[in-house]
């Protein structure tokens, strides 16, 4: 199954803002993505409650999961949104 | 009506009549008693359904709000309750035989745990988890969901007290008028009262023993409520809150009292957004621009061009016309995540204000460098000055940083009864003063400006308070340099002839408080104001210092 690991980017960690750019996007998907920390259970990236309770700070080390067409561009999507420091943005996108 | 009337009293916090229904905010619903479940897969669709209708009503209320903030919580509120492994959760403990409100407790309790150990941020949302889970089981109930009402028609809002989250649900086309339990001049029930124009009184005993729906009538500036009023009296309070709003902004153009003495009446704004209320009013200035707003949840300082750019906008906007910024005033109430203020043991008493220039100077230079950019070529009469100093040593070094960056006016603000008391001193060092009467309530009476046990020590009318505004005032007069006053106090129509007897030279508040200001001045000469505030400061305490001067 494709797989991605990251380091949160953002400088709160993956939490208000930064996790909802992410669940959004996760839900966007046409795949069913996964993220876990470690060898923790993986929990679907789509429901904002558990991805916050992941509890990922940043550089908090992630895993990403998915299966089936475009899983691939998905995760790359994914991986590249959660590396980047959202809260940096902020001010650039609103 | 059967209701027998009765009259309450409390602190009025602000000024202006106002008659409805009394309704309360709703309390959070109790778990009732588990009930065995017959239909596992109905009670789901039950559950869930529940879910559901508080999803739909956050994202109606985010439809309708008009601050983005506040709609950008509520949007994220609505995320969090739906949420399919919360319906997964749900599911789970009806199949294992839990009613639908005792399933959604337990789903919501599972994520509260994971919250709760992960601490710090995620600690904090268990109180969006809680509201939720009250929400769910307040629809599964059939009770209003806890929090403000929205019944769609006037009325006067009731309640213990009010919280900063209260103030996202408070719809100003139905709430008429705010009446809380407990609270004081400065706590958050009376700030929004007087950010709306809403006739306001707090710290009264006995309005929650009052029947829902029970016709009452609110006098913000005598502190009074009258309950089981008939319609006539109702409606005639209606009329006379109208005539008397139209006699108030009959009165435009500069503050002067009645024999042409001139003080300036300015307003309160954080960003360019508030230039327009301002602007509505005639104020003839920004008496106090709060910083704050740029840091709010920035892990990181914003960067010199940020604030270059949120600066010139307000000054632009104010060109020709008088703009008092404040320097950054972190800590206590608003910490600031970049800064890392977090484990003092007393906040309100540790690192704030001017004081965090002792350890990150770079963040004030930082800031002057902004405004000094910021205010070229936009005509603006831009002064400086600086939170929480209490010694003339930090005046001076305040002084010479703000002239290092080009600007041609500083000041300080007096909230420590130590700046207050050597007040003619700092005057040889700075051009104003602006006292801050919130904070100078505060640290005279020691009193938190958050306790509400403890609200008669922080009414702007304690004679102690109104002394050291004197000391100021009398030490602004020796030397001809201004001293304004730009806290809660000035918002208030009966105090603002005391204050300019005092020696206070202009008035900064809510651009909404400004005409009842204006007004109040136009009523009296010069000479009746020094003799006012002689009465205030002389009366043995606030009740009697307020029925000498009104």
């Amino acid at each position: 199954m494709p797989t991605r690991t990251v380091a949160v980017g953002s400088a709160s960690g993956l939490h208000a803002r930064p996790a909802k750019l992410f669940v959004e996007a996760a839900a966007a998907a046409p795949v069913k993505v996964t993220i876990r920390v470690g060898d923790r259970k993986p929990v679907p990236a789509k429901s904002m409650l558990s991805v916050l309770a992941l509890g990922a700070k940043q550089g908090t080390e992630v895993t990403l999961e998915a299966d089936g067409d475009g899983a691939d561009e998905a995760l790359d999507g994914l991986a590249a949104l959660l590396a980047r420091d959202l809260d940096a943005e902020e001010t650039s996108d609103v | 009506m059967s209701d027998q009337p009765v009259s309450l009293s409390g602190i009025g916090v602000c000024a202006g009549i106002a008659a409805g229904p009394l309704l309360r905010i709703a309390a959070v619903p109790a778990l009732p008693p588990p009930t065995p479940v017959a239909d596992t897969a109905a009670e789901v669709e039950r559950a869930h359904a529940a879910l559901a209708e508080v999803v739909a009503d956050l994202e109606r209320r985010a439809d309708r709000a008009s601050d983005s903030t506040i709609e950008g919580v509520l949007r994220a509120e609505a995320m969090m309750a739906d949420d399919e492994m919360l319906r997964d959760g749900v599911r789970e403990h009806v199949e294992a035989g839990q009613d639908a409100a005792h399933a959604i407790d337990a789903a919501f309790g599972s994520f509260r745990e994971a919250f709760e150990a992960a601490g710090g941020y995620l600690a904090e949302r268990v109180a969006d988890l809680d509201d939720l889970r009250d929400r769910a089981v307040a629809v599964l109930l059939g009770l209003p969901m806890p929090g403000v009402p929205q019944p769609g028609h006037r009325y006067v809002l009731a309640a213990r007290d009010l919280a900063p989250a209260d103030t996202a649900d408070l719809d100003p086309e139905q709430v008429v008028a705010l009446v809380t339990e407990v609270g004081g001049p400065t706590s958050h029930t009376a700030i929004l009262a007087r950010a709306l124009g809403l006739p306001a009184v707090v710290a009264c005993p006995g309005v929650l023993d009052l029947a829902e729906g029970t016709l009452v009538l609110v006098d913000g500036a005598a502190g009074r409520v009258d309950a089981g009023i008939d319609e006539a009296t109702a409606e005639t309070a209606r009329q006379g809150a109208v005539q008397a709003a139209a006699a108030v902004s009959g009165h435009t153009g500069p503050g002067q009292t009645a024999d042409g003495y001139a003080v300036k009446l300015f307003a309160n704004v954080g960003s360019a957004k508030n230039v327009p209320g301002a602007d509505e009013v005639h104020a003839e200035g920004i008496g106090l621009f709060r910083t704050e707003l740029l840091f709010l949840d920035r892990v990181q300082e914003p960067t010199l061009a940020e604030q270059v750019t949120a600066y010139r906008e307000v000054f632009t906007a104010m060109a020709g016309r008088r703009v008092v910024i404040r320097t950054l005033d972190a800590g206590a109430d608003k910490p600031l995540p970049f800064l890392n203020q977090e484990g003092e043991p007393n906040p309100a008493l540790g690192v704030r204000g001017l004081r965090v220039a002792r350890r990150r100077p770079q963040v004030l230079t930082t800031q002057l460098a902004a405004i000094a950019e910021a205010r070229s070529a936009t005509g603006a009469d831009v002064w400086v000055m600086a939170p929480m100093v209490s010694t003339v040593a930090e005046a001076t070094a305040f002084a010479a940083a703000v002239r290092d960056a080009g600007l041609p006016k500083a000041g300080v603000m007096i909230e420590v009864p130590a700046a207050a008391l050597r007040a003619a001193d700092l005057l040889k060092v700075v051009d104003f003063l602006s006292i801050g009467t919130n904070d100078l309530s505060q640290y005279t009476f020691a009193a938190d400006r958050m306790c509400g046990d403890l609200a008669d020590l922080l009414d702007p009318w304690q004679p102690a308070l109104l002394q050291l505004i004197g000391v100021c005032g009398a030490a602004g007069r020796a030397v001809g340099k201004p001293v304004g006053v730009c806290g809660e106090a000035a918002a208030d129509p009966a105090l603002a002839p005391v204050l300019v007897g005092l020696g206070v030279t202009s008035l900064s508040m809510s651009p909404r408080a400004l005409p009842a200001v204006r007004a109040s001045l136009a009523g009296h000469t010069e000479g009746e104001c020094r003799r006012l505030a002689e009465l205030a400061v002389a009366a043995p305490d606030p009740a009697q210092a307020r029925k000498l001067v009104t």
